[in-house]
């Protein structure tokens, strides 16, 4: 079997599906909360198209697509607060994982991908669904822009997996970790273009955007999916994310590595 | 009528041992409240991004729309230090700890709400008294008293619906446990909704977001009566002036859901 090496991690994934499938009120109540804050944003940013026109390349169709796309998708990529990791460093029953055959970061990314699985289902989808009922959305012009979308959202949720576990390992070294986690969550809103599009920013603050990973979790896929980003530069978008995703990984990788070496783990 | 001002002086004892336990960490403390209130600023940031691009929105000016934020933030950010641990209500119910509350002499909301207190959280009072500082400076509001006495009033009144919102809300985990996800789209999306001009917003969602659930009396009608500002939806203007009055009739009916639901308490299974 070819992929043999995949096996531990296929597993790991469906783990993952199975945790958050589980909870199907969980779920419901997530999609719910989802839709609402998709119809404020879909109306705040109507709002600014009152004289039509264009901004940033995006018009008013490409703005309410927007609005739905990114509720979906920030379920999807998982935008908020993440203590999966930070909690099993705190416990100390990170221990029980290194003494598995499998590095952590790659067993936590695997169980990752099963999540954002489950959610884009159940919780990226239907607001999706949703929007375009209710507004009318754009949609991507030709199957190789879905396919780009697709390639786009996968990178995403390995760049926005990897940035969670950064500051999750933050745990190793301090002991009040919860104000690096608010803070790394609000910059990872503003700059990934959740709030507002990216594009809508002026310039210096759009050029800082673009020099951080955050776009790569939730802007570009968007972009593409609404062909704002379109023929050789959705090749480097894709690209960019790519070198992010890797970038990221080896990060939180060094640093985890680093933090076992000082990991004291209380008791028997 | 003795207890509610006990129960006052109770819960500022008890917050503040837990300010005291908090500030034995002076660095991280001084970090956290220093980075809540500068990383608070990417909220309000996002307005400024709007009018970068447009003039206006749904007729109103950047200040306008800045007072309509800082008004929402500041109520929702005092409720959210005074009560913000109900969020740990779900654990509690999910563990059956909520049983040892109802053997205590005291009121069940009261000791879900004294269960911590998290003084960080005054950075972002901090940041929504500069940005109110900020609309003020910047428009031109002819000051009378009725008008001073009602943006005082506001504030209290603002909370106090927030506050009513966030119990009703959280209400729902009695009847599923899982389910408190669904009460952050009243309460943050609460406030989020009530930071902007509720005009934008079609009709029906008004209905829901605005009226049934009462965010247009923290700050849109309050700010239409202080900007001396003609209604774009044409409402009475006896509305712009009856916050207070809301406020307390949603408090009313937050504690009567309460009640209701710790009834519906089965605790947890064993």
């Amino acid at each position: 079997m070819p992929l043999a090496f995949l096996r531990l991690d296929l597993e790991y994934a469906k783990r993952g599906y199975a945790r958050y499938a589980a909870y199907p009120a969980a779920t419901l109540a997530g999609l719910f909360t989802n839709t609402v804050f998709g119809f404020m944003r879909a109306f705040i940013l109507l709002a600014l198209f009152e004289g039509g026109g264009e901004i940033g390349g995006y018009d008013r169709a490409a703005t309410v697509t927007y609005a739905w796309l990114t509720q979906g998708l920030a379920a999807t990529i998982f935008i908020w607060g993440w203590q999966d990791l930070g909690l099993r460093i705190r416990t100390g029953d990170i221990a029980t994982d290194l003494i598995r055959p499998v590095h952590p970061l790659r067993a936590g990314l695997a169980f990752d991908v099963g999540r954002s699985l489950c959610h884009a289902i159940f919780r990226g989808v239907p607001p999706v669904v949703i929007g375009s009922l209710v507004f009318g959305i754009t949609t991507p012009s030709g199957p190789a822009v879905w396919l780009a979308f697709g390639l786009s959202c996968g990178l995403a949720i390995v760049v926005s997996y990897a940035f969670r576990a950064i500051y999750n390992v933050a745990s190793f070294w301090l002991l009040d970790w919860r104000g690096t986690t608010i803070l790394a969550i609000t910059a990872a809103n503003f700059f990934s273009g959740f709030v507002i599009p990216v594009a809508f920013f002026p310039l210096p603050l759009e050029a800082i955007a673009r020099a951080t990973p955050f776009p790569a979790m939730l802007q570009v896929p968007v972009d593409i999916f609404v062909g704002r980003v379109a023929g050789a530069e959705v090749v480097a978008a894709l690209a960019s994310q790519l070198a992010w995703a890797i970038l990221l990984l080896l990060a939180a990788t060094w640093l985890f590595d680093r933090g076992v070496r000082r990991l004291v783990v209380q008791g028997g | 009528m003795g207890e509610p001002l006990e129960s006052a002086g109770l819960f500022l004892r008890l917050s503040a041992a837990r300010i005291r336990a908090q500030l034995q960490y002076r660095t991280s403390f001084a970090l956290q409240t220093v980075g809540m209130f500068l990383i608070s600023f990417l909220d309000f940031a996002a307005i400024l991004v709007i009018f970068a691009n447009v003039p206006q929105l749904g007729g109103w000016s950047v200040s306008e729309v800045a007072l309509l934020y800082a008004i929402s933030s500041l109520a929702f950010s005092l409720t959210d230090l005074a009560i913000g641990h109900l969020d740990y209500l779900p654990q509690l119910i999910r563990d059956g700890s909520f049983d040892l509350l109802l053997v205590r002499p005291r009121g069940t909301l009261f000791q879900v709400v004294t269960q911590d207190f998290q003084i960080r959280r005054i950075g972002k009072v901090a940041q929504s008294l500069m940005v109110l500082g900020y609309a003020l400076a910047t428009l031109d509001v002819i000051w009378t008293p009725d008008r001073v006495a009602l943006l005082i009033a506001t504030i209290p009144a603002g909370a106090l619906i927030f506050a009513s919102i966030w119990v009703a809300a959280i209400c729902i985990v009695f009847w599923t446990t899982e389910g408190n996800e669904a009460a952050n789209a009243v309460t943050y999306g609460g406030t989020f909704f009530a930071q902007y001009p509720i005009n934008i917003y079609d009709r029906w969602l008004r209905r829901f977001l605005a009226y049934l659930i009462p965010t247009a009396f923290v700050a849109y009608f309050p700010c239409l009566y202080i900007l001396g500002k003609a209604d774009p939806l044409g409402l009475p203007v006896w509305l712009q002036v009856s916050s207070p009055l809301v406020a307390l009739a949603a408090a009313l009916a937050a504690g009567l859901i309460w009640r209701t639901a710790v009834r519906h308490y089965q605790s947890a299974g064993g």
